[in-house]
């Protein structure tokens, strides 16, 4: 029945408007020159080509917007290095009126998102407090002789060196490295700021977490070979290497 | 040179308010002059331990609020005159104990008084920092199970970082380990730490174990401080710890297992 099936099609609905967040990535421009943007974008697409094909793209103007830019062509060298542009954000009159004569749609300065009004808080991030027990200042490495207790989190510029237990709950940052001459049983965590070449030592591994540049072990995945024996722990290509010593 | 001693734990019903007791009347009985005060404001207990409930007039936050003298809310006991007992305000909170309140009886009281025991509250919250801030001595009491230990770390910690003495960098409190409930046999059947567990979690002295014993329970219904009950394990053990804070040599006890004599093993059950 024919008939029936039309008014049934009429009657449903052929799309919904709904918001929707989604990442995208965003190419803050700080320079116009597009010889100079196109060769850097080229090469960093040559890095991970899989990643970037065909990902759609935000160009930011807000920090070119004193100058002088060919829209038009910034947008070619995008496509040809398989990205899509699909949209500006911020910019100065012209530059926005280019965006315009190119059907690029403009995003509000200070939306982050696709759906403005329905910003969203940032999230707050937490910055716990860190009270060293004595004074980096005076010292870029920190020398610990007294057990560090459950609860307490201690900070240093450089190497943090203990010659007591480290308890269950208690917390070790590092800039640099970690040497624990005694037990560790709370978590040890070198190279905060990044450094991938710092290292952990310690001379007796019942430790909750190990961490160096953000790389991170749980005590779950602690081998029980390397539990409760003397230990080296290294970054080899961002696995955490721990060796017995 | 009277000393502040804290009594604390971090966690609850691990036997603070006990010891607080046993200890104040140990120490007195040696002919000290000791001054028991209760800070846990709000949930008052130790008046009921030491058996004094029934002649509490004013009490600590009184004299916080200069509403009475220290000597009119002090309690002496009636089984020995040199122990003093301040109890905790029932109706108030902990947020009616004030710094300064709080150092100006403690300054009061170290004019006349040998000893000053703090019994802290549960937590670390405002009345267990209270509690410990101007102690020159330490009592850990922990239980041998995992979560006392662990509570009671993180009360050494805050005893080494936010007492007096750990801000004004001058000698750290001494800390002394009080391990309480203990029963060698369910060591040996391993439900519970050992001492030695114990100790090398919290790499603390230890200043003596108390084993858990129905005495402790008979003592708080009856207001006695287990201490009195000399006949009981615990009794005893609450005595060696006051000789041994006073620097006696006293060996340990009730560490182990008691080995059962013939007819123990022939009856045994």
């Amino acid at each position: 029945m024919p008939k029936n099936s039309i008014s049934n099609q009429e009657n449903s609905a052929a799309f919904e408007f709904k918001s929707s967040i989604i990442t995208v990535p965003v190419i803050h421009l700080f320079n116009g020159d597009s010889t100079l943007f196109s060769q850097q974008l080229h090469d960093k697409v040559n890095q991970a080509p899989s990643f970037f094909k065909n990902s759609s793209v935000l160009i930011d103007l807000q920090d070119v917007e004193e100058q002088i830019i060919d829209l038009d062509a910034l947008v070619k060298i995008i496509q040809t290095a398989s990205l899509l542009v699909i949209g500006i954000r911020s910019g100065s009159k012209e530059q926005q009126q280019m965006a315009k004569d190119l059907s690029l749609p403009i995003f509000d300065k200070h939306s982050e998102g696709l759906a403005p009004s329905n910003e969203k808080k940032p999230e707050e991030i937490l910055t716990p407090e860190v009270t060293p027990l004595r004074n980096p200042a005076a010292c870029e490495n920190l020398l610990i002789t007294q057990p560090v207790r459950s609860g307490q989190r201690i900070y240093a510029k450089g190497d943090i060196i203990i010659t007591a237990p480290v308890s269950p709950g208690a917390e070790l940052l590092a800039e640099g490295n970690i040497h624990i001459y005694n037990v560790l049983r709370g978590r040890a965590l070198a190279g905060v700021l990044g450094d991938e070449s710092a290292l952990i030592f310690c001379s007796n591994l019942q430790a909750e977490l190990i961490s160096i540049a953000g790389n991170y072990r749980i005590s779950e995945d602690i081998d029980d070979t390397l539990r409760n024996s003397p230990v080296q722990i290294h970054l080899d290509q961002h696995a955490l290497i721990i060796k017995n010593i | 040179m009277s000393r502040i001693i804290v009594v604390t734990s971090g966690k609850g019903g691990v036997g603070k308010t006990t010891t607080s007791a046993a200890m104040g009347m140990g120490l007195a009985k040696k002919g000290h002059k000791t001054a028991v005060i209760d800070f846990d404001v709000g949930l008052r207990n130790l008046d009921l331990i030491l058996g004094c409930e029934r002649r509490v007039v004013y009490d600590f936050v009184n004299i916080i609020n200069g509403e009475a003298t220290l000597n009119q809310a002090l309690i002496k006991d009636k089984r020995c005159d040199k122990l003093y007992i301040l109890p905790a305000s029932q109706t108030r909170d902990k947020d009616a104990l004030t710094l300064d309140g709080v150092e100006k009886v403690l300054e009061e009281l170290k004019e006349s008084f040998d000893y000053i025991i703090c019994d802290s509250p549960a937590g670390i919250e405002r009345g267990a920092h209270l509690a410990m801030y101007f102690a020159d001595d330490a009592f850990i009491v922990t239980n041998p199970e995992v979560s006392s230990v662990r509570d009671s770390d993180r009360m050494l910690g805050i005893l080494s970082s936010k007492s007096k003495r750990a801000e004004n960098n001058e000698t750290p409190i001494k800390e002394y380990l009080l391990l309480s409930r203990y029963n060698p046999a369910r060591v040996k059947l391993g439900e519970m730490l050992s001492v030695e567990d114990v100790q090398e979690i919290l790499s603390l002295d230890l200043l003596g174990v108390v084993p858990e014993s129905k005495a402790v329970l008979n003592a708080s219904n009856s207001g006695t401080p287990v201490i009195l009950d000399e006949a009981s394990d615990a009794g005893k053990a609450y005595a060696d710890i006051v000789s041994r804070y006073l620097g006696e040599e006293v060996p340990q006890r009730f560490i182990y297992e008691k080995k059962k004599g013939l007819f123990g093993r022939l009856f045994r059950g």
